[in-house]
């Protein structure tokens, strides 16, 4: 049975990757998820100078979700060398490093700062909800805009694909991917978090998050990222490949993403309910799924649904 | 150690007493348990202002403490509170420390570090074992718990204080170093029950580490860093070169394995994920 996934050229030694946001913050830190299993890792979002992010409470969750808004901190492109370098000098997986950034002309800054360092993949944040109240509506949420940060990027990132991250909070997420093809996206990651959401403490009445709203995560918001992914694969042709995330926390629910169109399969959340070791398990459950399935590789799946439709229906 | 995911949404408790340990410490108690065990922290939020990670000074299965000193925005903040007034709490994450029945157990605590110790202290006479309890401070009036730590059956004080205001004068560690070295010769037999707990400034704990590789006791060291979320997922508190995260593979961390931690008694890490030398202290909160 086939783990191995080669997307774009590049080779991951299984489908399951670290999620942008979660841990991500050091090479070693990208180490120790690789050692743990993970196919691929995505670092957190780079920006081109320092940005600080928001005060706690940032992250927290109960048995059903989780909702963030760490807000993207960073401390800039000197950093990401450091890191960024030391990982590709020794590196045991693929690296994707999610660059963010404020204007388009930072996002091409940015990305002509991280593509000197050789990622395999840049992935292009334009969809986090919870920085809204200091930039406004995501880029992900107009196709004007996801397009022009497309281009931008695209223009300076040479051989290194590009992959967008979009927003599941849109009307239409597949003619958002469209604009973005046309202007050269290599990939799309989908989703980023859902929402925002908000928790409020019943006796202070006050909003937990300290900015109020966060992205919403975990096992619930799976069903809106297989409707995405679906979409997206349907409204590009499954001519792009993409990184599946969201809900993600067994074989089965890789082997869903897949289905519905993803190449690769995001983690994230789950490391918080299955701890570390949910890479392995994950690859593992998947393995033991095909196997009883009949299925020697796990390429078979990648957007299967849709041929099923057309044979059936 | 299965942590209920509930405790990763915080609540608010009123305090119900606080107590004033210190011109710059003081103690708030909540009537309530999070079955939490020595070692164990908590993130204490104070809502619209922020949220840190605190050790927790006691759990009896009833109530629970925190003991904080007024260091940074936060905790400043928090030190204004009265009782009555709301805190946010959730946890309890980490590591705790262990000890086996009847063990002698040598605590070394710096400044704050005296309440986490105290915690472990009461808990271990519950278990048979006896304690040689190091206290530090700058001075007489950074001292904290020896009142506390004074009502403990088969526990012995030692004071040092930088200053030489009361105790030893000098360092704990100078303290604990005696404490080995007797430990060595007229009791070599009991040497193996014996093990070291520390909890402070980490360049004690660096040299507390040093020693007890030195004597070759067992020793346990509780590691701060920046945590946000407190449960293995922001990846804030992870540590070079292992990668691993201290608050799920610490706080509380034995010896052998603070050996392999490049950072340890050498840099932390801010929120932004800088490296910052401890030679070189900068802003940091509580």
């Amino acid at each position: 049975m086939q783990l191995q996934q080669t997307v774009l050229g590049v080779t991951f030694p299984n489908p399951t990757i670290l999620a942008s946001g979660i841990l991500g913050i050091t090479s070693s830190s990208w180490r120790c998820v690789a050692e743990n299993g993970a196919g691929g890792i995505t670092t957190k979002s780079l920006w081109l100078r320092e940005h600080m992010g928001h005060p706690n409470p940032t992250i927290i969750a109960t048995d059903h979700w989780m909702l963030n808004a760490v807000g993207v901190p960073d401390a800039g492109v000197e950093k990401a060398k450091d890191e960024i370098g030391s990982f590709m000098r020794r590196k045991p997986v693929p690296l994707i490093a999610n660059i963010i950034a404020e204007s388009v002309d930072h996002f091409a800054k940015t990305a002509a700062e991280i593509v000197k360092l050789y990622p395999d993949i840049l992935e292009v944040n334009i969809s986090c909800p919870n920085v809204e109240d200091e930039f406004g509506k995501p880029f992900a949420c107009s196709a004007p805009d996801a397009a022009s940060v497309t281009a931008a990027v695209k223009e300076v990132s040479g051989e290194i694909p590009v992959f967008i991250k979009l927003s599941p909070n849109v009307p239409d997420i597949g003619s958002i991917a469209l604009a973005c093809a046309k202007k050269g996206a290599n990939g799309f990651t989908v989703i980023n978090t859902v929402g925002p959401g908000m928790a409020i403490d019943l006796k202070s009445r006050m909003p937990i998050l300290a900015n109020k709203v966060g992205g919403l995560s975990g096992p619930g918001i799976k069903p809106i990222a297989v409707r995405c992914i679906a979409d997206v694969y349907r409204a590009t042709e499954g001519k792009y490949p993409i990184i599946g995330t969201g809900g993600v926390f067994t074989g089965e629910d890789a082997v869903e993403l897949m289905l519905a169109g993803a190449s690769l399969v995001g983690i994230g959340t789950a490391v918080a309910y299955r701890g570390i070791g949910v890479f392995k398990n994950v690859c593992d459950e998947m393995k033991q799924w095909c196997e009883q399935e009949g299925i020697a590789n796990i390429a078979e799946l990648v957007g299967s649904m849709h041929s099923t439709l057309a044979t059936d229906h | 150690m299965h942590i209920p995911l509930q405790s990763r949404l915080p609540k608010t408790h009123h305090i119900v007493s606080m107590k004033q340990e210190t011109a710059h410490v003081k103690t708030f108690t909540f009537d309530t348990s999070f079955g939490a065990l020595p070692g164990q922290f908590l993130m204490v939020w104070l809502p619209g202002f922020d949220e840190v990670p605190m050790s927790i000074a006691m759990d009896d299965g009833e109530q629970t403490k925190i003991t904080f000193f007024d260091v940074g925005d936060m905790t400043k903040k928090l030190f204004t509170l009265r009782e009555g007034d709301l805190v946010g709490l959730r946890g309890p994450f980490g590591t705790f420390y262990e000890w086996e029945k009847n063990q002698h157990l040598i605590l070394v605590a710096g400044g704050y570090g005296a309440a986490p110790m105290y915690f472990v202290a009461k808990e271990a006479l519950k278990d048979g074992c006896t304690v040689d309890f190091v206290v530090g401070a700058r001075g007489k009036e950074h001292l904290l718990y020896l009142d506390e730590i004074g009502t403990l059956k088969k526990t012995t004080l030692h004071v040092a204080t930088d200053d030489g205001s009361v105790g030893h004068k000098g360092y704990n560690t100078e303290v604990l170093e005696q404490l080995l070295k007797s430990n060595v010769s007229p009791r070599a037999e009991s040497r193996g029950e014996s093990m070291v707990f520390a909890c402070g400034p980490e360049l004690m704990l660096k040299r507390v580490s040093e020693l007890c590789i030195k004597h070759q006791v067992p020793c346990s060291l509780s590691l701060e860093r920046y945590m946000k979320c407190g449960f293995g997922i922001c990846g804030n508190c992870t540590v070079d070169p292992l990668g691993i995260r201290l608050c799920c593979e610490g706080p509380v961390v034995k010896n052998e394995l603070c050996a392999k931690i490049a950072d340890f008694g050498q840099y932390h890490r801010d929120s932004v994920g800088r490296k910052h030398s401890f030679e070189n202290p900068s802003k940091k909160d509580s």
